[in-house]
């Protein structure tokens, strides 16, 4: 009797019928996104932004690292749009030019602790016991540690290594994502942990390994998807983070070398010439809000629409 | 006689609690031939879910442990077999329902998805193909419109539904036993009879053995052929359905049945319903004898020494009493 046949075959018109009204997840996402619309202007802005890193150096061809006294700490102008820094070099290159740094490593960077802070959080929070004890001791060690002297320490040691194989700039670019990736997992990690904590108690989960799921299926495919909306929030405060976390370093000479502008690079130049270059504080202050924000409001957007319980 | 599918032999699954060993079930015997259905009764906290979850060998260990008997599935004792072969007896062979479906989707993925699931992992499926088995299976436990309701969300159903799509995806890799765990406790009591309705009419059409696990005795009597009562981790009765709301032997049984509403004599005699007296004993330290006897009105010196053992008291009814 176990083998009984499933009474009729599906009729095809009705098939058609039906798959017709049927969308996609990716389109249902994509709907649900566009009705957030601080999300969609904030892609705009955001692509605005990256278009004109891109693309912008291509187009405004002022050499970044042209010294001109006779032309220093000037307002915008026709001849520097955005005017010139301490040393008369022209802001609006080197804005360009540094945005292409400051959100490749904000972006990078982010994407190194999401990777690490979910591995490590999802393996602690499915397996009990010592496994877990030993990651979360991890965590807190790195949570614990005094970020910039070991920062300070891990760029002295390997610079010269890095730029010896990558060259200067890809060296450089290298190492300061890996370390402020690094040393921003830590949150991730705990807060997927948690996550997992909760939802691996959960009917779904028991259900599913009562059909026949594995354990890496049973977390891949059941409870990861599960616990990434809080995990996409962090994500894109961890861009701004980064961001600043770069100019923190380019601050204290461990960045990027002087010659090569970077927006936080700029800023902190810029701080001490507010009281008679305003203009200067306010081109990298303004690119760095907007980039920070637009990517909250997209990882906003991003964490309803990925959400099927939302119904909008 | 019919093949024997499942057949539990002297089952314990103790849990290790700081306060010692929790015996949630402490030697259990149960067998279920082919295409027949068992009820499986008893108050809660007496062992009858553990009992399922030990079946597919879903204790958590730790804290969990099956320290002794057999669980023998077609001859064959899955007591020791790895995760990886439990995991192709699960849904393929043994398929089980839980009782909270509201929570037992997963809130992410499209019913078909979930169903489809199963389907490829077992049989190995296209995904094209087992969509079109989902949608198939949906159409079988009777919803509506099943090929537009597969691509919906586990938040477009009402309980009821998610009961059904629960019921759909055990069924969907035809499995010889349904382990039904209070399938209809969290619902409501139309949608209970309907679920109950569903379970009857699948087991017509794919012929699979059920174990109904329930603490409600009329959800047995309508279903089950053949019932298995359950008291503090242990089997204290086990009959035929007739005979066992006929001629109950033990107390316990007794006292179960007698605590049934009625609605022909009660409204007419007005009388109180009957309770059983006192509370299920504390499974971390049993009395020695009877667990039963500490309730027990019948109870007598000889109850409190030893437990007395399932012994026959008629065709196929069994009985652990001295009575």
């Amino acid at each position: 009797m176990a083998g009984s046949t499933l009474a009729s075959p599906i009729a095809s018109p009705q098939v058609r019928a039906a798959q017709r009204k049927h969308v996609s997840p990716w389109r249902e996402a994509w709907r649900r996104f566009r009705r957030h619309r601080l999300a969609v202007a904030s892609v705009v802005i955001l692509g605005l932004m990256v278009l004109l890193v891109v693309i912008g150096p291509l187009v405004w061809q002022v050499p970044i690292n042209e010294i001109d006294f006779s032309a220093k700490l000037q307002g915008p102008s026709w001849q520097h749009p955005l005017g010139t820094d301490d040393l008369g070099q022209d802001l609006l290159a080197r804005m360009l030019y540094g945005g292409r740094i400051s959100l490749a490593v904000g972006l990078a960077a982010m994407l190194v602790a999401i990777v690490v802070g979910v591995v490590v959080g999802a393996v602690a929070g499915i397996s009990r016991g010592s496994v877990d004890a030993a990651l979360m001791w991890l965590t807190d060690l790195f949570l614990s540690l005094p970020q910039l002297p070991l920062l300070l320490l891990i760029i002295y040691l390997f610079r010269d290594q890095l730029k010896d194989v990558a060259g200067p700039e890809i060296g450089m670019f290298i190492l300061i994502v890996i370390v402020i990736g690094g040393f921003r997992w830590m949150p991730v990690a705990r807060l997927v942990r948690a996550q997992f904590f909760s939802l691996r108690e959960k009917e779904f989960v028991e259900a599913a390994r009562a059909l026949g799921a594995s354990t890496p299926r049973l977390v891949i495919r059941h409870i990861l998807p599960n616990a990434l909306g809080p995990v996409i929030v962090a994500g894109t405060i961890d861009v701004a983070a980064a961001i600043i976390a770069e100019s923190t370093l380019s601050f204290l000479g461990l960045g990027f070398p002087p010659d090569i502008p970077t927006w936080g690079r700029i800023l902190f130049d810029a701080k001490d010439n507010i009281d008679f270059a305003p203009h200067w504080v306010l081109a990298p202050g303004v690119a760095i809000f907007l980039a920070v924000l637009t990517i909250n409001f997209i990882g906003d957007g991003l964490r309803d629409a990925l959400d099927p319980r939302k119904v909008m | 006689m019919a093949e024997r599918l499942l057949e539990i032999k002297g089952l314990k699954t103790h849990f290790a609690t700081d306060d010692g060993m929790v015996r949630s079930v402490d030697g259990v015997d149960l067998s279920i031939d082919r295409g027949e259905t068992v009820g499986v009764v008893g108050e809660s906290g007496c062992g009858k879910t553990v009992t399922a979850l030990s079946v597919l060998k879903l204790i958590a260990m730790p804290p969990g442990r099956i320290v002794a008997g057999q669980i023998l599935w077609q001859g064959r004792d899955l007591v020791p077999l790895g995760a990886d072969e439990m995991r192709k007896i699960r849904a393929k062979e043994i398929a089980i329902v839980f009782q909270e479906p509201m929570t037992s989707l997963n809130p992410v993925y499209t019913v078909g998805d979930q169903i489809a699931e199963v389907i490829r992992l077992h049989e190995g499926l296209g995904r094209k193909a087992a969509l079109d088995r989902a949608a198939e299976m949906l159409r079988v436990v009777n919803i509506p419109n099943p090929q537009r309701r597969v691509h919906d969300y586990p938040h477009q159903f009402s309980g009821g539904m998610r009961q059904r799509v629960m019921i759909a995806m055990a069924l969907s890799c035809k499995p010889k036993l349904l382990i039904a765990d209070e399938p209809t406790t969290a619902l409501d009591v139309t949608i209970q009879a309907q679920i109950l309705e569903l379970l009857a009419e699948m087991k017509s059409t794919f012929g699979m053995a059920v174990m109904l696990i329930t603490h409600a005795m009329g959800v047995v009597a309508e279903t089950a052929q053949r019932v298995v009562v359950m008291y503090a981790g242990k089997v204290v009765e086990e009959a035929p359905v007739g005979e066992l709301f006929r001629a109950p032997r033990h107390p316990y049984t007794q006292g179960l049945i007698r605590s049934i509403p009625r609605i022909d004599t009660a409204s007419v005699k007005k009388t109180r319903l009957e309770a059983i007296a006192g509370v299920v004993p504390s499974l971390l330290d049993p009395p020695a004898g009877c667990r039963f006897a500490p309730r027990c009105r019948h109870a007598r010196a000889a109850c409190l020494e030893a437990m007395p053992a399932l012994r026959e008291v008629g065709p196929g009814h069994k009985v652990a009493c001295i009575l």
